[in-house]
């Protein structure tokens, strides 16, 4: 066991023994070691300008991902690369991505800056043909008050155009070779334990291990990515003396591709989630797409979205649609639940304290069912839906033979329409006449808040909205004639997440 | 270089420094982090780190109790202060009071300090905050405009303004349109939060380091606070990370907090503001209920206007006059009302006082008289720019020039041509009929186009604060430093400034070096606010900068023969009879024959006559022009929208600066789109802001702003003197998004032709989506 954690900075390991379980990285760089070029804007991963680099080591490919340091806790940036916006420039020759913004007018006030030009790095840093699309999704959390994005969108349509080979040409780049060795070294697959009964933060490997210290400290916190984790030391000033890492457990962030499901484990990233599921359609690509920015989802994981209950998490409609289950585990017992029964009232599930969840079981959608995905919120993207609908409809020829539509935000937790779904069956898709009940069903069947997102009317009438709008557009008019965004037509013969 | 064929630069060159696109004279900086904020300078070795302390339940109410013991008791506490501890006058209102540093006896708003924490660590003086017991006699809080009228108070008197009798003019056109609607109000959202650092000196010495636009008000309202004189509460401002008005007034309470604990405890103090704090803590732009009335003919030409503009100033005065003031003077944006009655009410609500935002109260008058427009169009059946273009004020060559409400001549008018350009090159007619077309055959999606003018007035209406100093030293060896009142937010004004001064003295820009806006280097300056920072600062330094170029004009002569005024300084050489040496060593040799090489600077706007008891005069030295075309398509089953595209053209008169200037542009353009689309601030019956936080308020992002948008600047040059005939850029842009709001009305009245769709501001999925249901199923059809 070891009993200090290991980053790697400018090339050279840093090892910090001594620190508290709820340290932020922000706070690391920020407080303890006086890097302040990485700023802090709203401390809850919302603006980006606490973004970084974390460097990891993927399948042998050196491979670079923002994350925002304010909600990003030390201790799980153990075994990575930390590259923050001080280490860019070589000798006071800019960073292509640095040399754009200031040739193209990309900062104002610069304090976004620096976040901005971390996540734009991460993009230059990955091999391949970059367009504006893939830019924005880039900054899709990095808020700028100041200059309304466009310059900043050009320097790295820029920068990136001109890496020879679509390939990146810079310092990290040159150094790829022992930057791969530098983390092998630090992957000495020890767990980390930090602190003592009373404060500490461990990091275990071995699920035996894990049993041990939740049967030792009933009451520790699991975390995983801390993107909800976060929030509650940040935000909400909750002490959280004993942190149990999930990250690091074997095989937690395995992804599974059968034959007739995927298989993700529950420590697999919202963002590699987002590129696994969102083959299977273009709307699940453009929902993980949506879901907060590429710095949350790289490091939240599907397990936390599913296992913190929130009734407008994104995943659990979708997955739900899907016809999704997931496993439990505790010492010495496994179980198997499908997902929609492991919601069991607003702030409640079904899982024991020491239960962890481990992976969740996605059927692949089958020739004869079409399936549609929208999200609404205020803004397009980093937002928490208002309302989230995932409908699946089995069809055979035009008859509605399964419907399981499933919707966040319209109650205490991810819920299936039901009276709206029996209505559906033996409705005809060619048949608009036929939807009727379904639509007046789909009113009855929820009866959601009004909050600072939306009204309990918008809610509804949106709810319906979508269905009638799933139902138009399955039968066949084009979604570039339905949709403000996201067009399946445009999105079919496009990208990979 | 453009040189006579004695190699002598001509008298007459065009400027080879200002004007140019240069980059910001931080953005190295910004880009590897090394520019440094308020939180990145070293602290002081036994910095403090304070936290405010407030009331987490009640909004407004008597105090009953403060207990803070269990706070004084916390780990790592040095101090807890209260207003007892203030030594001398418990105010830091930037105008006529109301507004303690802490509160006593009463809370007036939700999130109002009542206490300051300071610790050795943030963490425990965040820790520590939150073990007070505070128990308030609560009292249900007035939180909207319907509110404060019901209860009829107001922070300040009404006021109007009128010309001629709207009311009979109203009566007598051949139409007439009533109606009413909401404007909600916007957190300024600088990425930055507020932040001082205050630091003991010698003596009774504290100086400030604040991120603030009004570097003088906070050591004035410091000296008031703390008892001292205001030259021993220095206030220095580097650059901050964002301002757009909240830190006006607003940043004022956090320095002084800072300074106070400074003086209490003879430590440095450092105050920086959480998020969530902040956005309960400071004040927003005014919203505001608006109802009006319009009579009009056949053409749309208008015959009269009569508005009321009831705005939600919170729970003290602020600045709220002139916020209110310059919503009244833009009630008529680009229009010529030949009758208008504008009246206003500036009403108190138990919340957070309502304060300076980007275009000071502007765009709420703007957006009135672009509402007006389009309902205008839409009840006559006509397109809204023929409606818009029946009323504007002729142009600065027409012979008979309109008069405003206010009585100002408009005389140096542009917008009929600029919108007839605008009208081409956006294409705006044949996208028109496009979009007429389009919606006719799309049940789901609709879209709308408009095209809006912008007339933005530029001075401060409170005329003294139209001043300012600089101070600008030329070092032996030829280098250069410059320091003025003005403060930078990311708007360039240091990089215009230095520009200007590069220019006077012929040197390349990177000679010159800005410094820190500091109230012990140039004194008494006004607010950087009003778009005016380049305007003023760039004069007065200009005037610093000919001081001491005509010493070493002097100096030239004497050298190298010539008339003094024939001395022609450019490419970093002085020139005089045909041969130049280089600036560095006239600068040594001026300094060897002891002249001074440093002077202040000093302007004062001419010609600026508002008399406010009369309503009348002239409080704009000029107008800023602009115009824009914005599409969008509406989802009517949802009320989700996109901006599909946006043109504008903008009057930025002779630019210092045209990258700085679209940059303002475009900025200014995306942040009025937030406030006019998304962003949304929701208070509970309790007056507690619940959306406190970038993940309830959104403002946009990257994917909000069009693909296709096209930004060009108007080639003109301003009609009066000002600095290099250039025009202010910084707020009127904002104005310029008033287009995608009309673009969603119009998109909407395609539902139901001849209705005017009921749409606030901001125009969210959920207003969309009501306005939808609204047109397709009116009142009492099925
Ligand atoms: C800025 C921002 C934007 C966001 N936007 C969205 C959005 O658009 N849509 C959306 O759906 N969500 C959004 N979220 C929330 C989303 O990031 C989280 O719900 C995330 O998925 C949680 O995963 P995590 O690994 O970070 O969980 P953590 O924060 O580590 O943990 C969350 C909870 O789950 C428990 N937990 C985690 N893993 C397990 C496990 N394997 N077994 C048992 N318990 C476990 C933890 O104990 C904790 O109670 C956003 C968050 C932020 C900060
Ligand atoms: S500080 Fe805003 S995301 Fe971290
Ligand atoms: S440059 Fe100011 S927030 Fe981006």
């Amino acid at each position: 066991m070891r009993r200090s954690i290991r980053y790697l900075s400018q090339g050279r390991v840093i090892e910090v023994a001594d620190f508290d379980p709820t340290t932020t990285l922000l706070d690391h760089l920020r407080l303890d070691r006086r890097r302040t070029g990485t700023k802090e804007g709203c401390n809850e991963g919302d603006c980006g300008a606490c973004t970084v680099a974390l460097g990891r080591l993927v399948d042998g490919r050196l491979v670079y991902e923002p994350v925002t340091a304010c909600i990003r806790l030390l201790g799980t940036v153990d075994g990575c690369e930390v590259v923050t916006v001080e280490d860019l420039a070589e000798g006071g020759r800019l960073h292509p991505i640095q040399r754009a913004l200031v040739d193209l007018h990309g900062s104002q006030c610069g304090f976004c800056t620096p976040g901005i030009v971390m996540s734009l790095f991460t993009l230059y840093a990955t091999p391949g043909p970059v367009d504006r699309e893939a830019v924005i999704d880039r900054l899709s959390g990095n808020l700028c008050r100041c200059t309304g994005y466009r310059p900043i969108v050009a320097a790295a349509l820029e920068a990136c155009a001109a890496r020879p080979g679509q390939l990146p040409d810079d310092l990290f780049a040159a150094a790829a070779a022992e930057t791969r060795l530098a983390l092998a070294a630090l992957d000495d697959g020890e767990e980390v334990f930090i602190g003592d009964e009373g404060r500490f933060f461990a990091a275990p490997r071995r699920f035996d291990t894990l049993g041990g210290i939740l049967a030792a400290c009933p009451d520790a916190t699991l975390v995983a990515g801390a993107t909800d984790v976060g929030l509650w030391i940040n935000k909400a000033g909750r002490d959280l003396p004993r942190l149990v890492h999930l990250g690091r457990l074997d095989g937690l962030d395995r992804v599974e591709e059968r034959g007739d499901e995927i298989v993700l484990g529950a420590a697999v990233t919202l963002e590699e989630a987002g590129r696994v599921l969102g083959r299977l359609d273009p709307d699940i690509a453009l929902l993980f797409r949506r879901i907060a920015g590429v710095q949350v989802r790289a490091s939240g994981t599907i397990g936390g979205n599913i296992a913190n209950g929130s009734p407008i998490g994104d995943t659990p409609p979708l997955l739900i649609a899907l016809g999704a289950s997931i496993e439990l585990v505790r010492p010495g017992h496994v179980r198997r639940l499908p997902l929609e029964d492991f919601f069991i009232a607003y702030g409640r599930q079904d899982r024991a304290h020491d239960e962890i969840l481990t992976r969740i079981f996605v059927p692949r959608p089958r020739a004869n069912h079409a399936l549609r995905v929208f999200k609404i919120a205020k803004r397009h993207d980093q937002d928490i839906s208002a309302v989230l609908g995932a409908l699946r409809l089995a069809l055979d020829d035009t008859i509605i033979a399964e419907a399981r539509l499933a919707f966040g935000g319209m109650a205490g937790t991810p819920k299936r329409a039901d009276g709206a779904e029996a209505a559906l069956v033996g409705a005809s898709i060619a048949d608009p006449a036929s939807w009727r009940p379904a639509l007046d069903a789909l009113r009855a069947d929820f009866t959601p808040l009004s909050d600072l997102r939306a009204s309990a009317d918008y809610r509804t009438e949106a709810a319906v909205g979508l269905l009638g709008k799933a139902l138009v557009e399955i039968a066949g008019t084009p979604t570039t004639r339905t949709r403000v965004v996201g067009a399946r037509e445009e999105a079919s013969h496009g990208r990979d997440l | 270089m453009d040189a006579t064929s004695d190699g002598t630069p001509r008298p007459d060159a065009p400027t080879t420094v200002v004007g140019r696109a240069s980059p910001h004279e931080s953005a190295h900086l910004h880009v590897t982090g090394a520019a440094a904020y308020i939180d990145d300078l070293p602290e002081p070795a036994g910095t403090l780190q304070v936290v405010p302390g407030w009331c987490r339940t009640a909004a407004r109410g008597r105090i009953l109790r403060l207990d803070l013991d269990r706070v004084r008791a916390a780990p790592g506490v040095v101090a807890v202060l209260t207003a007892a501890d203030v030594p001398a006058v418990n105010d830091c209102s930037p105008s006529v009071g109301g507004d303690p540093v802490l509160a006593v006896n009463e809370v007036r708003y939700h999130g109002q300090p009542i206490f300051a924490v300071a610790a050795e660590t943030r963490a425990a003086a965040r820790r520590a905050a939150r073990l007070a017991v505070i128990e308030v006699e609560e009292e249900k809080p007035a939180v909207t405009v319907a509110d404060a009228l019901d209860r009829g108070t107001d922070v300040l008197p009404p006021y109007a303004f009128a010309k001629g009798d709207a009311d009979a003019a109203i009566a007598a056109a051949p139409h007439l349109l009533h109606d009413g609607f909401m404007i909600g109000g916007q957190e300024h959202f600088y990425l930055e939060t507020q932040i001082a650092l205050a630091v003991p000196g010698d003596g009774d010495v504290v100086r400030i380091f604040a991120s603030t636009q009004h570097p003088t008000e906070v050591s004035h309202v410091a000296a008031r606070v703390l008892g001292l004189p205001e030259a021993a509460v220095p206030c220095e401002c580097r650059r901050m990370g964002g301002g757009f008005g909240g830190k006006e007034s607003q940043a004022t309470q956090w320095a002084v907090i800072a300074a106070l604990v400074a003086g209490v405890t003879g430590r440095p103090a450092k105050i920086r503001l959480d998020r969530d704090d902040d956005m309960m803590m400071t004040g927003k732009r005014h919203d505001f209920r608006v109802d009006w009335s319009a009579g009009f003919d056949d053409s749309g030409r208008l015959a009269g206007v009569e508005v009321d503009f009831f705005a939600r100033c919170g729970h003290s005065a602020d600045l709220s006059q002139g916020v209110v003031d310059r919503t009244m003077f833009h009630a008529d944006n680009a229009y010529d009302y030949p009758a208008a009655r504008i009246a206003s009410r500036r009403l108190m609500t138990d919340t957070v006082s309502a304060t300076a935002y980007r275009g000071f109260g502007g765009p709420q008058g703007m957006v009135f008289a672009e509402r007006m427009m389009d309902a205008i169009a839409i009840r006559l059946g006509i397109d809204p720019l023929d409606v818009r273009r029946a009323n504007f004020y002729p142009d600065h060559a027409a012979a008979a020039h309109g008069v405003t409400p206010y009585g100002q001549v408009v005389d140096d008018g542009i917008l009929a041509a600029l919108v007839d350009r605008l009208e081409t090159t956006s294409d705006y007619r044949a996208r028109a009929a496009a979009i007429d077309a389009f919606n006719r055959s799309s049940p789901v999606l609709k879209k709308g186009i408009a095209l809006t003018p912008v007339k933005f007035g530029i001075s401060f209406t409170l005329a003294h604060l139209n001043q300012a100093g600089a101070l600008v030293h030329v070092y032996s060896d030829g280098s250069v430093s410059v320091n003025h009142g003005g403060t930078e937010m990311g708007q360039g004004l240091m990089t215009k400034v230095a520009q200007v001064v590069a220019e006077a003295f012929g040197l390349p820009l990177a000679t010159v070096r800005v410094t820190a806006t500091a109230t012990d280097k140039v004194p008494n300056t006004a607010p950087t606010a009003a778009s005016s920072g380049s305007d003023l600062n760039g004069w007065a330094a200009l005037r610093a900068a000919e001081t001491i170029r005509g010493r070493l004009a002097e100096t030239a002569a004497r050298l190298l023969g010539g008339e003094v005024d024939a001395v022609r300084f450019a490419d970093a050489r002085v020139w005089s009879a045909g041969r130049s040496l280089s600036f560095a060593d006239v600068a040594r040799e001026a300094h060897r024959a002891r002249l001074s090489l440093s002077s202040t600077g000093f302007y004062a706007t001419p010609g600026i006559t508002w008399d406010r008891d009369a309503a009348h005069g002239r409080p704009f030295f000029y107008f800023a022009y602009g115009a824009s075309c914005s599409e969008v398509v509406i989802d009517t089953f949802t009320g989700e929208t996109r901006v599909t595209r946006v043109d504008i053209l903008h009057d930025a008169g002779r630019s210092l600066n045209p990258a700085i200037d679209i940059g303002q542009i475009e900025g200014g353009f995306v942040q009025g789109m937030g406030w006019l689309t998304a962003e949304e601030l929701v208070w509970d019956d309790h007056g507690r802001l619940l959306t406190h936080a970038p993940s309830t308020y959104k403002i946009p992002t990257a994917h909000d702003v069009p693909e296709d948008f096209r930004v060009a600047l108007w080639e003109g040059e301003a009609r009066v003197e000002t600095i290099h005939r250039s025009k202010a850029v910084g707020e009127p842009p904002f104005m310029l998004a008033i287009s995608v709001h009309s673009a969603i009305l119009r998109a909407l009245a395609s539902l139901a032709p001849g209705r005017l769709p009921a749409l606030d501001v901001p125009a969210t999925p959920e207003a969309i989506l009501k306005a939808v249901k609204a047109l397709r199923h009116p009142e009492g059809s099925p």
